[in-house]
């Protein structure tokens, strides 16, 4: 049994892989599909900004507002600014961000190809001569391979004006003056692993979601089955991610 | 079982010693078959012989253990993704729920294949193409309406609109008149009738619906448990002394 769940585990890898070189592959495939890509945007960037302000400004808000107190009894208040905005650049705002996209687009992603598979959508594609991981999945992995950084840059900017008003309450302090802080310990190196591995998070997300709406054969019942698979694979992905970028962060600081 | 041939006419389809399964289930066992490219060819069989995954097995979409199946002078196993793709465009296909792209309108449904296969049509072109086809399928008046505004008959009616946009030479029909009303039902199978000789297609129709099969056949072809058991045309096969098939003509 054991044995079984392994074997099934590592076929399950071997089929990821596969499907994203094909995915790769689609990408530099001409022509490019640009109006599916832009609706794709649309729909993983733009309809994500709601979910994404209000969580990323609470985040910010409720993160110094229990911070602060603990700094005060160390003498150590005027470094919150510095010490939330890193935390938040490096590691909670994309991290949260991420797992945030992941249940909404992700499941997205995954309920509406394996409900196109379901229905025979994309077995209709491929016997019009049209290709479906071409139409379908690189515009999906694409779309949210840049859509996730430019979100993260944006939650970022939101927690950090979360953090403002949380400080605020009770201290007096301008907002230059708390962004200047906020800034003074943070390097521009500090900015690019963080960057870089939500480009990572975003493209995992895209193709884990894609793989599992993809390949459903279960009908009504698959699609629960990838929409769930969907969103715990990418939010899987995204820890494992992190993780290695910060091994690789580690051993190129040192 | 020997093969019926059609000696006088351009053969656009040949299988041969067919066979398919799922994991330890035969699904198809030594399949042979010739369809001539002026033919109505109609697969009757009960749910779950195999019908279906046959006409899949010949546009590719469905990958086979055993035989032979020519499309047209192509042997389908031999082809890559690339020539596979050429030959689809020439075979069009009709789900058994009309796989309309619900996100899109009629209209963007049948204009999506053309977009990508015709690229050296103009718009003009394109969209005089997709008028005609509705017509030719009776829905021109439902030209801007997205999928869930249509009814099972019309849906079917439109993804057959986007198959024959593409003016392919081979019909693959998966259950057209499944899930229909009596009248609508009819009104499917004789717009196949129509179709094959507007746009003189052959076509192989899967059903378990008689009446559908007695309109649109020129020729039938009965399977149960993965196998032809008969074949022939609908009087050939009438008085076959068979329960099985006796059960379809009862």
């Amino acid at each position: 049994m054991a044995t079984k769940k392994l074997s099934n585990f590592f076929i399950q890898l071997a089929n990821i892989f596969a499907f994203t070189v094909l995915t790769v592959k689609y990408m530099f495939r001409r022509p490019f599909e640009h109006n599916e890509f832009v609706r794709q945007l649309f729909l993983v960037g733009y309809k994500s900004f709601g979910l994404i302000s209000i969580t990323a400004f609470i985040m910010g808000l409720v993160l110094t507002i229990q911070t602060r107190p603990v700094m005060e009894e160390f003498g150590a208040e005027s470094w919150v600014p510095t010490m939330i905005f890193i935390s938040i650049v490096i590691e909670i705002g994309p991290v949260i961000t991420a797992l945030l996209f992941a249940g909404r687009v992700g499941s997205r992603i995954g309920a509406e190809l394996s409900s196109m598979r379901i229905t025979e959508q994309i077995d209709a594609m491929e016997v019009s001569g049209v290709y479906p991981m071409k139409y379908l999945v690189t515009t999906r992995v694409l779309a949210t391979t840049i859509m996730l950084p430019a979100l993260v840059l944006y939650a970022d900017f939101l927690a950090l004006i979360g953090s403002y008003i949380g400080y605020a309450m009770h201290n007096t302090i301008g907002i230059v003056l708390f962004i200047r802080e906020a800034f003074d310990e943070l390097a521009f190196s500090d900015l690019i692993p963080a960057t870089i591995k939500t480009f990572f998070f975003g493209f995992f997300i895209g193709i884990l979601s894609c793989f599992t709406g993809y390949n459903t054969n279960r009908g009504a019942e698959g699609v629960g089955i990838a929409t769930n698979s969907a969103v715990i694979l990418s939010s899987l992905s995204i820890f494992i991610i992190d993780l290695i970028a910060v091994q690789i962060t580690e051993i190129l600081i040192q | 079982m020997t093969p019926v041939v059609p000696t006088d006419k351009q053969i656009v389809i040949r299988i041969r010693g067919l066979y398919k399964s799922f994991g330890s289930q035969e699904v198809l066992r030594d399949i042979n078959l010739d369809l001539s490219s002026d033919e109505n060819l109609v697969i009757l069989g009960r749910s779950g012989t195999g019908k279906s995954v046959l006409i899949k097995c010949i546009v590719g979409l469905e990958e086979f253990v055993d035989g032979y199946i020519n499309v047209m002078g192509n042997d389908i196993s031999q082809l890559d993704e690339f020539e596979l793709n050429v030959i689809r465009k020439d075979i069009g296909f009709l789900f058994q729920g009309g796989a309309l792209y619900d996100s899109m309108s009629v209209e963007e449904n049948i204009l999506f294949p053309l977009d990508r296969i015709a690229r050296e049509l103009s718009r003009a072109e394109k969209n005089d193409l997709v008028d005609e086809v509705l017509e030719s399928v009776g829905l021109l008046d439902a030209k801007y309406k997205m999928p869930v505004e249509l009814s099972g008959g019309m849906r079917k009616r439109a993804g057959l609109a986007r198959t024959l946009v593409l003016k392919p030479r081979i019909l693959l029909y998966d259950e057209p008149t499944t899930g229909l009303d009596p009248f609508t039902s009819e009104g499917i199978s004789e717009l196949i009738v129509s179709i094959k000789e507007k746009y003189k297609t052959a076509g192989i129709v899967v059903t378990h619906d008689m009446k559908s099969a007695r309109i649109t056949a020129d020729r039938m072809i009965i399977m149960d448990q993965g196998q032809i058991i008969a074949r022939g045309s609908y009087d050939d096969l009438k008085v076959i002394d068979h329960p099985i098939i006796k059960g379809f003509f009862n």
